[in-house]
């Protein structure tokens, strides 16, 4: 660890999953009507399978093995496991639980909304309340704004909760002025907008139509995060709310420069198209946009990693393990380039306390 | 003694004027039904006439579309930049045609048209076999009738696909590509049977154009993951109007997964980076760079070869002023290698 100096303890982890054992957990925070409703219908999603993923993880609920509560339950359902196997081990001083659990993308407008209420409590009381290095996040019914800005303006305030929680593939480009009422509540309530990879917008999860395999899956959801931030860009949502903070959740980062140069580049030449942006789009995102690290690319020269690190800028990069997922990342090993102290202190815990005033 | 050195420019792009101009290379039947159909134009979204990325001011005629000549395109686009060898990417869009035999109807027109306007009428001019990927079996007869003329040196397809290019279903036209000597040239631009970003329709067209990176990174991630690489190791791809600056990141990322998800694609037995300096090659316009040279010639390091480009000037799209096709701060033999070296080694018939 010693490569941690004085960050041991105090490092921030901006995305953990916590997990439900099982969905009735939370049934304390979900009325009769909605219980029942669930045992009949299930949660639908804009995807084939009642439960689990279109695309099958390489391993039972894509965690890691070792990671099993040893009281039984899916890996991250266990505060006590968690405690000892990550915040501990670690030296997790600030932890942002980002929970996927079936919510966010059910058709059913309405029992999306209610599954989302019942998970904010759950990460709040269940949780937060009882550990106080974690920290939650809002999750929205997002395809449906004005329940999601209503979901924002009942938990503002409540210092359980540190950022608004979007998942990637919505259903419209992010942007799009659908999504706008979340925008600004996050914003009227001080709140970072956070958007984790995955979700089900029933759109192909590729430009080019259905992949055949998980990894395409996962190497992909770089590709749906750059579309998603040209998006929030080109439409002008960072015009309309300078103060609004985006950080991009297990999307990758090293794709950024070329995609800002791409962007600038063609901003100069279709202008015309889009007067209401005032600056460059790499002004814009250089301004409003954080990502998280997990999961870290892998050149051979690990170098190149610290050159894209400079040139977006160490003050945007946030720690992230994702833990208790399988391609979790280990915060002694994460940064194999040269380094400075003050550098490694801004990803590894001084970001997250800008971003999320930790 | 007078430098003969060739320089091939790979991406050149010739005009339809409407479909009345490929009345010629249609059967009766099809042009009475263009006729009484009123089919008068094909031209997609992809590259809407007017805007300013579709057509350079210095290159736009008084009236109608660009580049519809041999004449017009050997004056601006060959003699002004010493080119010796211009490869013709048609782009009028009969990709997106859903009945298949329409599609087969104007896409041997296209070809022929090509073939005649502009093969026929200059010695410098080669050109790419234009297909449709709605019939995958009509696709490989079109190859196979247009690959008897060896100024045909490639087969196009639009980097938006219903389906990932990867899938086994296209095999038999990368199988005809080897049979034949082409590479597979996969160009900006969608089928649009998909939305343009896999989160659905933008609202402005520049988001459109940007989002072709992102189909590119898709394709190549689907190419090397279902081992077309493996299947096919004598297959050259090569992407056209791509932008290349993302493809660091993206093998990073490829490799990233394959380290832990190998498993799943067993077949893959070299790293994406292997593969791409074994068989994919980039046209150099658009340069989606740093202003910064010095940054710029990092970016090369991290790419980590000068053989990946080939020299292009995305006539008559506007990507560039005046001859300044080159971004700063690259030494004459790279350039010398996009303009000769690479072309040359990936044409096998422009030997």
């Amino acid at each position: 660890m010693s490569a941690m100096g004085g960050v041991v303890g105090k490092i921030a982890d901006c995305d953990i999953h916590p997990s439900v054992k099982s969905m009735a957990n939370l049934e304390p925070w979900l009325s009769k009507q909605w219980i029942e409703h669930f045992r009949s219908y299930g949660a639908l999603r804009n995807q084939h399978y009642a439960s689990g993923a279109a695309y099958h993880k390489s391993q039972p609920n894509a965690s890691r093995r070792d990671a099993y509560p040893p009281d039984g339950g899916p890996q991250g359902s266990s505060l006590e496991f968690m405690r000892k196997q990550l915040l501990d081990q670690h030296g997790i001083g600030f932890g942002i639980l980002n929970p996927l659990i079936s919510s966010q993308g059910v058709r059913n407008l309405d029992h999306s909304a209610a599954l989302c209420r019942a998970i904010n409590h759950w990460q709040a009381e269940n949780w937060v309340a009882n550990e106080p290095r974690l920290h939650a996040s809002i999750v929205v019914p997002y395809e449906d704004p004005e329940a999601s800005a209503a979901e924002i303006r009942h938990w503002a305030g409540n210092t359980s909760f540190v950022q608004v929680l979007m998942l990637s593939r919505t259903s419209f480009p992010p942007g799009n002025r659908r999504y706008w009422p979340i925008y600004e509540a996050a914003v009227e309530a001080g709140l970072p907008v956070g958007i984790h990879a995955f979700g089900n917008s029933g759109l192909p999860v590729t430009s080019v139509g259905w992949p055949s395999y998980y990894m395409e899956e996962m190497v992909g959801h770089a590709q749906t995060s750059q579309s998603g931030l040209v998006s929030l860009v080109v439409e002008g949502v960072f015009e309309r709310w300078p103060a609004l903070k985006l950080v991009l959740i297990e999307s990758g980062f090293t794709w950024a420069p070329s995609l800002m140069w791409r962007l600038d580049r063609n901003w100069k030449i279709l202008r015309s198209e889009v007067p209401h942006l005032k600056l460059l789009p790499s002004e814009y995102i250089k301004r409003n946009v954080w990502w998280t690290s997990q999961p870290l690319d892998e050149p051979e020269n690990k170098r190149f990693l610290g050159d894209i690190f400079a040139w977006l800028g160490w003050d945007r990069i946030l720690f992230s393990s994702d833990y208790p997922h399988w391609d979790f990342d280990d915060p002694s090993r994460v940064i194999a380039f040269p380094a400075t102290d003050t550098e490694r202190q801004m990803f590894f815990a001084g970001n997250a306390q800008r971003v999320y005033g930790s | 003694m007078a430098e003969t050195k060739i320089q091939v420019d790979c991406d050149i792009h010739p005009s339809v004027a409407g479909t009345a101009t490929l009345f010629p290379y249609l059967s009766e039947h099809w042009r009475e039904m263009s006729v009484v159909r009123g089919i008068d134009d094909l031209n997609s979204i992809n590259y809407p006439d007017n805007t300013p990325l579709t057509v350079r001011t210095d290159w736009k005629p008084a009236r109608g579309r660009p580049a519809g000549t041999a004449e017009i395109v050997a004056s601006q686009c060959l003699a002004p930049f010493g080119t010796s060898i211009g490869i013709l990417n048609c782009l009028f869009g009969v990709q997106t045609l859903f009945s298949e035999d329409l599609a087969y109807a104007y896409v041997p027109a296209v070809n022929d048209w090509v073939r005649a306007e502009f093969l026929d009428r200059d010695p410098r001019f080669r050109a790419s076999i234009v297909i449709s990927l709605e019939n995958i079996e009509m696709a490989v007869d079109e190859i196979t009738r247009c690959a008897a003329d060896r100024r045909f040196v490639q087969i196009l397809v639009l980097a938006g696909t219903a389906k990932p290019l990867g899938k086994r279903s296209f095999w038999p036209i990368y199988e005809a590509a080897v049979r034949f000597g082409l590479p597979l040239a996969i160009h900006a631009g969608s089928e649009l049977r998909n939305s343009p970003t896999s989160v659905g329709w933008p609202s402005y067209y520049l988001e459109d154009y940007v989002a072709n990176a992102q189909s590119f990174q898709y394709q190549l991630t689907s190419l090397y993951c279902e081992g077309v690489f493996n299947r096919f190791p004598e297959l050259r791809v090569v992407m056209l109007e791509s932008g290349w600056t993302w493809l660091p990141a993206l093998l990073w990322r490829i490799t990233k997964y394959w380290y832990g998800l190998r498993m799943e694609v067993p077949w893959t037995d070299r790293s994406p980076t292997e593969v791409v300096r074994d068989q994919v090659r980039f046209s150099l316009q658009p340069v989606d760079g740093p202003p910064d040279p010095a940054q710029l010639r990092r970016v090369m390091e991290h790419i980590g070869s000068d053989q990946l480009l080939m020299f292009s000037t995305d006539y008559p799209h506007n990507q560039f002023d005046g001859t300044d096709v080159f971004p700063e701060g690259l030494d004459q033999s790279v350039r010398d290698m996009m303009t000769s070296g690479t072309p040359l080694s990936v044409y096998g018939r422009l030997a």
